[in-house]
């Protein structure tokens, strides 16, 4: 899912958050929104959540305008409470499914449920957890938690992946083994990953294309007349899995200035 | 010298120390009681153990004269009936109600203030309304319990829904979710223990109701009976009515929490 953002603002108040972003993300990419803290990085995150509206400007995802809800084509994994307490590994992946398909009660029984354990059960197999499928997220270390969060995500295929600080409270080899997971993930699934981090490193290693973000103007007697915008915006096209991506988006900007000409 | 804080007691020595001040007050009674009955055999205010196993035999196990009923299982049966059926009425609707003031904006606007008002009107001065409203019969008893603890406990469940983490909110909507479905599967199941806790503290306030009630217009139940055998001060029989009382107390309690442990696992689940 592409995604365009047309000269976004955010204020609140007097306080200008973010200003003048103005970026096109093609479909598939791995974008990694790196920048200080306060910056806006999660403010920017809400906004495509659309947990919050921008001030100015508007977000189109495939040509058309971002839903005023939360909803199944945008994932998210927090970096806390992504997983709800009171499920099993097994319940919070099949959670996802019922949803959609079980309107009135939420809930899968008999011969319905044990179709959708089968694909829950590949799912969570792809995140390496089948061994703790009963257990509650209370019992999983947070590696594990993150792992079940991305599952149960996944199991709705989102057209984008949104990623808040994911792995910022993992010590640094699950966070390696986090790493691998979410690039073997991305290449399976195809889709758009957006993830905010405040770790350069891990930005430049894991995506096709960082964001930097940051206040370029500043007014020392009113700090908060400006807010953060994108400073740096770096393709990664020495990576080999950028190609196609840039290759589907030129065709695409190919069709839509064909559509325009006629 | 270790600090205090420090210092533990065993197992067994914690089971020992709690004991001790009931022993304590057991030994206290029986000294003061059988102090009085060596000045005066027929003191009625501190009856000695044995006269209160006899009115105890009396009560639970010989039928009652007049009506021909077993008195204590009679004024039990009558006041359990009330109780629960107050105290179910109010589960209900503080659930029904605090999820749907916590959960939905515009339920919240309308009724929120609504119910913080209510909650503040002392439940014993409307008794008189609801006995002319309800009749002296069983319903104005159950609507004073009623009436006494729902309000805190819509408040309470409100309050502890809204305290939800965003987070989760937001993520059952990104599995797409809609509000009945949110409502149904992330936010009752992890009410219902909280709201079982606050029914153990509202336990105090409905047993207060439901004596209030029982002494001022009733012709049974556990607490008519306290205050009727007040006029000829028989504190062998006040005496284990109140510890009779306190006992199902605590048992309702008792249930509700372990009801909390086995039904709620995931709440004491924990990782090791």
């Amino acid at each position: 899912m592409s995604l365009v953002v047309d000269n976004v603002w955010k204020e609140y108040g007097d306080q200008v958050v973010l200003e003048r972003l103005n970026f096109e993300i093609p479909s598939g990419e791995f974008c990694a929104v790196v920048g200080p803290s306060g910056c806006g990085k999660t403010t920017f995150l809400r906004m495509l959540l659309a947990m919050e509206r921008p001030t100015r400007g508007r977000i189109v995802l495939d040509g058309k305008p971002l839903p005023e809800e939360p909803g199944p084509d945008r994932g998210i994994v927090f970096q806390r409470y992504s997983v709800f307490p009171h499920l099993t590994v097994l319940e919070n992946v099949l959670l996802g499914l019922e949803f959609e398909r079980a309107p009135f009660l939420g809930r899968f029984f008999g011969a319905e449920r044990r179709r959708a354990i089968g694909e829950a059960r590949a799912c969570i197999a792809s995140v390496g957890l089948e061994h703790a499928i009963d257990k509650y997220p209370a019992e999983l270390s947070g590696g594990m938690q993150q792992r079940l969060a991305i599952a149960q995500t996944l199991v709705r295929r989102p057209k984008i992946l949104l990623l808040d600080e994911p792995f910022g409270a993992l010590d640094p080899g699950t966070r390696a083994q986090m790493h691998e997971l979410l690039l073997k993930l991305w290449q399976e699934e195809g889709m758009t990953v957006f993830m905010i981090t405040h770790d350069l490193s891990e930005g430049f290693e894991l995506a096709t294309r960082v964001l930097s973000f940051d206040k370029v103007r500043r007014d020392p007697q009113a700090p908060n007349a400006y807010g953060a915008t994108v400073v740096y915006d770096l393709p990664l096209d020495d990576k080999a899995h950028r190609k196609p991506i840039v290759e589907r988006w030129k065709r695409t900007l190919v069709e839509r200035q064909a559509g325009m000409v006629h | 010298m270790r600090r205090a804080i420090n210092i533990r007691p065993d197992r067994g020595a914690g089971i020992l120390l709690g004991l001790l001040p009931f022993a304590i007050l057991i030994l206290l009674y029986l000294v003061a009681s059988s102090t009085r009955l060596a000045d005066n055999p027929d003191d009625k205010l501190l009856p000695a153990f044995s006269t209160i196993a006899d009115t105890i035999g009396r009560m639970a196990f010989q039928p009652d004269s007049r009506s021909g009923q077993y008195l204590l299982w009679a004024d039990s049966w009558a006041s359990m009936k009330r109780l629960l059926t107050g105290l179910g009425v109010s589960t209900l609707a503080g659930l029904v109600f605090g999820v749907a003031i916590g959960v939905v904006p515009y339920v919240r606007a309308m009724l929120a203030p609504l119910v913080a008002v209510v909650s503040l009107i002392p439940p014993m001065a409307i008794l008189p309304i609801l006995f002319i409203v309800f009749g002296l019969e069983e319903l104005s008893k159950v609507m004073l319990i009623v009436i006494g603890i729902t309000p805190f406990l819509i408040r309470d469940l409100s309050m502890r829904v809204m305290e939800m983490p965003d987070e989760l909110l937001i993520k059952a909507q990104t599995l797409g979710a809609s509000t009945w479905q949110i409502i149904l599967r992330v936010v009752v199941p992890q009410m219902l223990p909280r709201l079982f806790d606050s029914l153990r503290l509202s336990l105090g306030p409905a047993w207060l109701f439901l004596i209030a009630a029982e002494a001022i217009a009733s012709t049974e139940g556990l607490g008519y009976r306290i205050f009727l055998v007040r006029r000829y001060l028989a504190m062998d029989v006040i005496l284990p009515y109140v510890a009779w009382i306190t006992l199902l107390a605590f048992l309702m309690d008792y249930t509700l929490r372990k009801v909390n442990r086995v039904f709620f696992a995931w709440l004491t689940r924990r990782a090791g």
